[in-house]
């Protein structure tokens, strides 16, 4: 009898030695993964980083060049897309935390846009391109910019919620006891004191939209020269990515990986840069 | 700080009206969030309108995709997307479980943030990215070290044999779920990981004090309490893989057919719209392709919505990562 309890025993501290292995073994796979795609960045977009990368146009195949008119574009559409997006945003955000917190409607907005948040971003693509492109006949930088500020949008909403919320209602009622008018407490008190979680939620909405391909594809589509023209097609880096990796040249396939490693470099040091500035918001919290 | 001053009489009407414009931007800018999502809706069914007219209910079951005789089918990419998406749920489960595990009961403490960024980090990386390292890395040692291994052991057994014969292309369905199953990982795990930690250490220390190992805490206690949301996190883990384009684009292959076997190449929505919308010439074409757009929207708002109506309970503040 106490045989079999002895084996029993056995038996579920063996188990859970393999299941607490087994997890440690899947995040030991997680982080490699992680490890491998910016090993094979670092190792083939070095052999192409040079001054001409930054100062030089994309070149035809076989020719060198750089990417300068696709960084360009790349900043261009990116903060034109923030600069239309965050804002409007910031806004709905506000109204969800302070005038509609408990209203239906804002229940609402709020399961929207968390479809929204995760919605397929190349179906906003084809959203602007049936609204905007369409229209207007061609593809232009301005459509690229419209279809990155509707995927930016909905991540400073629900950042600029949760940062609101954050904030003490004691600063809140305090204000509203002077006789401040809730947008005088909102834009005086409120914003103030959650600056840095708004401004984080902006760095990673730069973070997300700065990557996006396949919401370009449509809009801005790309552009071979050097053009600073909004009504026009114009380059950036992922969709340039895109199309030198696929193709058979080496010295685009070579352009491509250094563009893969800036890009992925900006990324990732924008959402580091992110994260520091929660945990100095708030010390101690979570995570 | 005096910005906060008394109301003075005069200056109360101007304040009235800018609090009246400032309510009104803020209710504005949140009805506008309501209006985008049937906007969008509203453009994809329009575009689309011309494909459904023309080929009417059999768009949806016919493979064929044939843009020199105009003739159109959704149902090898619906086919494309469905398969690769549900086996890169298959391979990205497991493995996220084991992640979120690790970081809520495993991990000593002073790890546990580094991982848990370092996991987010991998969130971040676009989805590009995962793409030109599939085609040029991932690829070639799937072609050269599991494929062959996949034909020769598991392509003679009756059933699934069939799955795993004919040449190992290196590009095609298994690629596409492998890249697509690394790019979920973060996101399942993330949710998992959050979930875990919204339940009551109290139940916990219960268990742990009848004396279950931990395993038995994890697998008795936290994963029935956490059941909603861990369905919730797949879903939403689906939802991505579901239209994930750039990534699949790279490795798929483009192949407007369905093949029984998971090592030959084929496509998926996204990665159709990806590879020809600039392209299509004729409107027969591109209303196709919008159309191909409206299915995909279709299944994943309705996947997306399932999923954030499971998280819907769960405190919103604990789940910030997703």
């Amino acid at each position: 009898m106490s045989g079999s309890a002895h084996r029993r025993r056995a038996m579920r501290k063996f188990t859970n030695a393999l299941a607490l292995g087994l997890s440690g073994l899947a995040t030991a796979i997680g982080l490699a993964f992680l490890g491998a795609i910016l090993w094979t960045l670092v190792k083939n977009g070095l052999a192409g980083m040079s001054l001409s990368l930054f100062t030089e146009m994309t070149p035809p195949p076989g020719d060198s060049g750089g990417l300068l008119n696709a960084i360009y574009g790349s900043v261009v559409m990116t903060l034109m897309g923030i600069l239309i997006g965050a804002p409007i945003g910031m806004l709905a955000g506000t109204y969800l935390a302070e005038y509609g917190r408990t209203s239906r409607i804002s229940a609402v907005i709020r399961f929207v846009n968390d479809i929204l948040l995760s919605a397929p971003s190349i179906i906003v693509g084809l959203f602007v391109y049936e609204v905007f492109v369409v229209r207007m006949g061609h593809f232009s930088a301005i459509a690229g910019a419209i279809a990155l500020a509707v995927i930016a949008m909905p991540v400073t909403v629900r950042t600029t919620e949760d940062m609101l919320n954050l904030v003490p209602q004691g600063m809140k009622d305090a204000s509203t006891a002077m006789g401040a008018y809730p947008w005088r407490t909102i834009t005086n008190i409120i914003y103030p004191a959650a600056r840095s979680g708004i401004v984080t939620g902006m760095l990673l909405a730069v973070a997300r939209i700065s990557g996006e391909t396949a919401p370009l594809l449509f809009t801005a589509l790309n552009n071979q020269f050097w053009s600073t023209n909004l009504g026009a097609p114009m380059a950036n880096l992922p969709v340039v990515i895109f199309q030198y990796a696929l193709s058979p040249y080496k010295n685009w396939q070579q352009l491509a990986w250094s563009g893969a490693l800036l890009i992925t470099l900006t990324i990732l040091i924008l959402s580091i840069i992110a994260r520091f500035v929660v945990s100095a918001l708030n010390p101690g919290g979570k995570r | 700080m005096n910005t906060v001053a008394a109301v003075e009489p005069r200056h109360a009407a101007g304040q009235r009206i800018r609090e009246r414009i400032f309510r009104g931007a803020t209710l504005a800018a949140a009805l506008l969030v309501l209006t985008l999502l049937g906007g969008v809706a509203v453009s994809l069914i329009k575009g689309s309108w011309p494909a459904f007219a023309h080929f009417k209910f059999g768009f949806l079951t016919r493979e064929i995709w044939n843009p020199v005789t105009d003739q159109y089918g959704a149902l090898a990419p619906v086919y494309g997307t469905l398969v690769t998406s549900l086996l890169a749920m298959l391979l990205a489960i497991p493995i996220s479980f084991g992640i979120a595990i690790f970081l809520t009961e495993l991990s000593p403490s002073w790890l546990k943030r580094p991982v848990g960024v370092a996991i987010e980090l991998l969130a971040a990386v676009p989805s590009i990215i995962f793409g030109i390292w599939g085609l040029f890395v991932l690829s070639p040692i799937l072609q050269r070290h599991v494929q062959p291994w996949l034909i020769e052991w598991l392509g003679p057994l009756p059933l699934i044999g069939k799955l795993f014969q004919g040449p190992p292309f290196g590009i095609g369905v298994l690629s596409a779920s492998f890249v697509l199953a690394i790019m979920v990982i973060p996101f399942i795990a993330a949710v998992m990981r959050d979930v875990f930690e919204t339940i009551p250490d109290v139940l916990k220390e219960s268990a742990y004090g009848l004396g279950a190992t931990t395993w038995e805490v994890i697998w008795k206690v936290v994963v029935p309490h956490a059941r909603t949301g861990m369905v919730g996190g797949i879903m939403l883990g689906l939802g991505r893989a579901l239209g994930e384009t750039m990534a699949v684009t790279f490795v798929i292959g483009n192949a407007h057919r369905i093949s029984t076997s998971l090592l030959a190449p084929g496509t998926t929505i996204s990665a159709s719209i990806a590879n020809e919308f600039t392209e299509a010439v004729g409107d027969l074409y591109t209303s196709s392709l919008v159309a191909l757009g409206s299915l995909l929207f279709l299944i994943t708002f309705s996947v997306i919505a399932a999923a954030r109506f499971m998280l819907l309970r769960l405190d919103r503040r604990a789940l910030s990562s997703v």
